[in-house]
């Protein structure tokens, strides 16, 4: 027999009430466990994949639109902007660095980006077999692909137009997969790599195709022009999606976005600003949700608090009984106070199995959660404090029934019969 | 064994309880008799350690009971002294066994079912050991509430109308049970009472009238 024992017992003896200030708890921090699981998740993949870009220049149309598709991936490109303006922007003195991109084609919902080997740099990733692209219609895949697709280096595939897989085929070039990366976490695990010229080769043959229908195809391997880095030769026609900048100081930030935006028929716009921008937007959501479940743990509390008080009146004799068998009346204030305890403890640990649970599940039946990397089976850091947060809301409720158990008279209480 | 000097409690203004003088030796027993409101009840909770007096001192062997601090009284109490109440006051969320066990643990001795076996077998009650409390019926209810004062060894019991609810055969057993079970733990027995079935059982007798 021991306090911890004794307070079960008596939580055992009202098996409803106790069920009942268990799931008020636990229900309170699974809603709040996942909030802050998705939240956190979300803002740490948005965190990783915009690490390294200092702005992005591309088509003018919504800032927002242009970092999403151009740095997560998520959304429909603004358009396209002329290599040749895109290459005067990389002798600007206030560059450092830029990573070009062409998007627009996709297969089986994977997304073809054409760049060159700085933009796997720039996400640290390692190749997992086979190597680099080099040559223009050489593609490396990303882990989430190739194991999506079930595709290895050595296999060949038609792209198709567009961003979804019910788009026309580009039938007549086909890519040719040499490498596959290891997942890194970050947006490449989901996309396929090539040449910007790859790119422009499958456009540019349709057109072609058109003219020279029924003509043998000249299927030699082409070295890329630029697959390491910078930007691919190209005539005045051509045309790319984005280009990642690099500033090479502070001063780019003030000057860069402004000369561009006014100065050039492009449009520049800061990942740090519109990711910013976006969080704030679904930050009011989050934060609403959170109060709300922060109210079911009040309530839960409260209702501790309630079957508690009640309990106390029939429980009078209990005390007064254990305090003439010897118990101090420090022991009877932790007695009641270990009620609260163990019943938060048990909604904490219900809660935390139905959070992550709900979480893994939500992150499961969404195709999307894959792309972003969310998960029911981490631990994140302020679930410490929610999970300190609900055994200060148990002690609380606990404290004012514990201090009556305190003050019990017991001389007073055995008289009373 | 047990010496009462000056004593005084007053409720209020009007009811007081004063003993100039009471000794009790070892192995002695007591009975209390007085018609109810006359400070049965409160002398038995003084000499429990329950209830601090207004003036005057209660020594139990060496121990001066209200020279002890509260924490020292309750430990002093759930060790040395056995309570019986008019009501089988049990914990009805814990079985019978854990019942005594609990009193073994809040009385700060080791925790020995053994021991707890033995005295509920000496009161005909070995069987009902794992049985909730709510199942037994009130004479069992009695004898387990004796069981638990008597599981410590206690040199005194105090016993508070412990046969106003009972029928005069149970009452009769319950007076003996007290008797021999305190002989044989050469406690010093002491029961509070209004009831005349009692008053022949015992040799020493405190008469209470009101004031």
């Amino acid at each position: 027999m021991n306090l911890i024992k004794l307070s079960w017992n008596y939580l055992k003896d009202k098996p409803l009430n106790t069920l009942l200030n268990i799931l008020l708890m636990s229900l309170g921090i699974a809603i709040i466990l996942v909030l802050i699981l998705l939240s956190t998740q979300l803002e740490e993949s948005l965190g990783k994949n915009k690490r390294g870009i200092d702005l992005v220049v591309g088509a003018k149309g919504s800032p927002l639109q242009l970092i999403l598709a151009n740095v997560y991936h998520i959304d429909f490109p603004t358009g396209n902007i002329k290599l040749d303006e895109a290459k005067s922007l990389t002798r600007n003195r206030l560059v450092k660095s830029t990573i070009p991109l062409a998007l627009g084609d996709s297969y089986q919902g994977y997304r073809i980006a054409g760049t060159n080997h700085d933009y796997v740099n720039l996400y640290e990733g390692e190749i997992a077999s086979g190597e680099l692209w080099s040559y223009n219609l050489d593609v490396v895949l990303g882990s989430n692909v190739a194991k999506g697709l079930g595709m290895q280096v050595g296999d060949e595939f038609f792209g198709s137009h567009g961003m979804s897989d019910t788009n026309i085929d580009h039938d007549e070039k086909s890519y040719h997969v040499v490498g596959t990366l290891s997942a890194s976490g970050s947006v490449l695990d989901n996309l396929i790599l090539t040449n910007i010229e790859s790119v422009w080769a499958v456009h540019d043959h349709e057109e072609e195709h058109e003219h020279e229908e029924g003509e043998e195809h000249d299927h030699e391997k082409v070295l890329g022009s630029a697959y390491k880095t910078g930007l691919p030769e190209g005539d005045a026609d051509d045309e790319i999606t984005s280009l990642l900048v690099k500033y090479r100081s502070p001063m780019g930030a003030v000057q860069m976005p402004r000369m561009v935006n006014s100065g050039t028929n492009m449009q520049a716009a800061s990942p740090a600003f519109e990711t910013q921008r976006l969080f704030s937007l679904l930050g009011i959501g989050v934060d609403l949700l959170k109060s709300f479940a922060y109210i079911i743990i009040i309530i839960s509390g409260l209702s501790i608090f309630i079957s508690l008080y009640n309990a106390l009146k029939d429980r009078k004799y209990d005390l007064a009984i254990m305090r003439s068998l010897g118990a101090s009346r420090t022991k009877l204030f932790v007695h009641v106070i270990l009620e609260g305890i163990i019943i938060t403890i048990l909604g904490g640990i219900l809660g935390y199995i139905l959070g992550h649970g709900l979480t893994e599940v939500l992150a499961g039946s969404y195709e999307k959660s894959d792309e972003v990397g969310v998960t029911g089976l981490v631990f994140v850091n302020q679930e410490l404090y929610v999970m300190l947060i609900a055994i200060g809301v148990g002690i609380l409720a606990s404290l004012i029934p514990a201090f009556n158990a305190y003050r019990t008279d017991i001389s007073k209480v055995l008289a009373d019969d | 064994m047990i010496s009462v000097d000056s004593l005084s409690f007053g409720y209020s203004d009007q009811k007081v309880l004063s003993i100039p003088h009471l000794e009790v030796e070892e192995g002695q027993h007591l009975l209390v008799l007085g018609s109810s409101g006359s400070g049965k009840t409160t002398l038995l909770h003084i000499l429990g350690g329950l209830l601090a007096p207004s003036e005057g001192t209660i020594q139990i062997g060496n121990t001066d009971l209200y020279g002890l601090n509260n924490q020292q009284r309750d430990k002093y109490r759930g060790q040395n002294v056995g309570l019986i109440f008019q009501k089988p006051h049990l914990i009805a969320a814990l079985s019978v066994e854990d019942n005594l066990v609990l009193a073994q643990y809040l009385s700060g001795t080791a925790q020995d079912k053994g021991r707890a076996i033995e005295v509920l077998e000496e009161l005909g009650l070995g069987h009902k050991a794992k049985s909730k409390v709510k199942s037994l019926s009130q004479g069992e209810q009695q004898r387990v509430t004796i069981a638990r004062a008597l599981l410590n060894r206690p040199r005194i019991i105090l016993a508070d109308e412990p046969t106003a609810s009972l029928d005069d055969a149970n009452a009769k057993k319950v007076i003996q049970l007290l008797k021999s079970q305190a002989e044989k733990y050469n406690a010093s027995l002491m029961i509070a009472t209004h009831d005349q079935r009692v008053k022949d059982e015992f040799e020493l007798q405190l008469n209470l009238t009101t004031t």
